[in-house]
């Protein structure tokens, strides 16, 4: 992450991280993972399931800021975040 | 907290869920799936003993939901979860009886016993999942179905005024009322979690897509434009009048909590005959 001006206390704040983990034979496409990830982790697949839906692909990881939005509005449970020990911010600038 | 999600490899919904049963039977889009991990999540933060908890559903897509959750929970027959809920809690006070069913079966075939348990201010929580029809059936025109909306039975627009719930709900007494959308999916889980807390009737009106029929009539082919519809006009208005938050086809969508107040439920009374002045 970029930063404007050093924040004075950067070697304390904590960003928080996850891994998206995607239950493909679940999906149905719509989308809503996609379109409403604040952090624009995921893309519209380009391989599609056994049923013909095109599940997400997680295609900026190290973007995801364990918000769990995509987990509690995908409609099949097909989506979800394992949370990831938080990484001290100054080491990710 | 890692290792306990990965090493089965599922969602950690999975435990609150019949996963056997998963992908469910609802629609590509449809916000009913939402709306249950909105309340299965609302339940896990709760803090009540799950084993205390039934769950109710009547019948319709919505009413689906009792037979993929995990809990002791009842299909009942259409219109009647309200009536079954009310002999669970009057058989076994210690039991949190949740109601989960759609605007349909609560408010059209059901309609008499929710004002009647809300009246009694029975100790329910209702989630009423509001897609403006009945989804099941193939899409016919409800009591929730805004004027102009276009349903099946309805072609040309619909000419009957629609029920207000959260009005409905407050008029008849719920001590707890409150709307969200599906796509507020944390705040329609902090209303659950209200719900849950509160002592008698509370009502949570949950607006959600139903891409295939609603929504295909309206203009909104996709569960993702509905949600996009609800992200442009709905407006969070805590406190505001029951009375005004009417929902019209293309207007605003008025959400947030609307009644929370404190009144002796219907046990609380019976046990309380004597000393009643
Ligand atoms: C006694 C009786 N009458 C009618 C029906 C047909 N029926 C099944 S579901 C339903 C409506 C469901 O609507 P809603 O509760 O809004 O659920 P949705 O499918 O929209 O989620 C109707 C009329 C029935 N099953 N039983
Ligand atoms: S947890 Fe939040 S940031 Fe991470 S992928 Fe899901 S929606 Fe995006
Ligand atoms: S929200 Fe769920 S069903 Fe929809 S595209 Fe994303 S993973 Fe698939
Ligand atoms: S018909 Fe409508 S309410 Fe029923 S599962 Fe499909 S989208 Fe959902
Ligand atoms: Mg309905």
């Amino acid at each position: 992450m970029k930063y404007w001006r050093r924040p004075l206390d950067l070697d304390k704040v904590c960003l928080p991280r996850a891994e998206v983990r995607i239950i493909e034979e679940r999906c149905k496409g719509c989308n809503y993972c996609v379109t409403y990830c604040p952090r624009n982790v995921l893309v519209t697949g380009e391989k599609f399931n056994s049923k013909g839906y095109y599940p997400p692909h997680v295609k900026n990881q190290d973007e995801c800021a364990s918000c769990g939005l995509c987990q509690m509005i995908c409609p099949e449970f097909a989506i979800y975040h394992i949370v990831q020990r938080p990484e001290v911010a100054e080491q990710s600038v | 907290m890692i290792d306990e999600q990965v090493l089965d490899g599922l969602h950690p919904m999975d435990k609150l869920l019949r996963a056997d049963r998963i992908p469910h039977i609802w629609c590509p889009g449809c916000g009913i799936g939402t709306v249950v991990y909105s309340f299965l999540s609302a339940l896990i933060k709760s803090g009540l003993d799950l084993d205390k908890v039934a769950v109710v559903s009547g019948i319709g897509c919505t009413g689906r939901a009792a037979g993929y959750i995990n809990l002791d929970s009842f299909h009942t027959t259409h219109g009647r979860a309200l009536p079954f809920a009310t002999g669970l809690k009057l058989g076994n006070p210690e039991l949190k009886v949740v109601v989960f069913s759609g605007d349909g079966d609560l408010i059209s075939i059901g309609g008499n016993h929710f004002i009647h348990a809300a009246r009694r201010n029975m100790d329910i929580a209702v989630i009423c999942v509001n897609n403006f029809t009945y989804g099941m059936t193939g899409g016919q025109l409800g009591p929730t179905t805004p004027i102009r909306a276009k349903t099946t039975t309805s072609p040309y627009g619909n000419t009957e005024h629609p029920f207000n719930l959260p009005y409905l709900a407050a008029a008849s007494g719920a001590v707890y009322v409150a709307r969200w959308t599906s796509l507020d999916a944390r705040r329609t889980e902090r209303a659950i979690g209200e719900a849950l807390a509160k002592k008698g009737f509370s009502f949570v009106e949950v607006i959600a897509p139903c891409p295939t029929l609603y929504g295909n009539m309206n203009k909104m082919k996709t569960g993702l434009d509905q949600m996009r519809f609800y992200e442009e006009n709905s407006v969070i208005r805590h406190g505001a009048e029951p009375k005004d938050v009417d929902i019209t086809l293309n207007g605003q969508i008025i959400v947030g909590k609307f009644v929370d107040i404190e009144k002796p439920t219907y046990l609380d009374l019976r046990d309380n005959i004597g000393s009643i002045v």
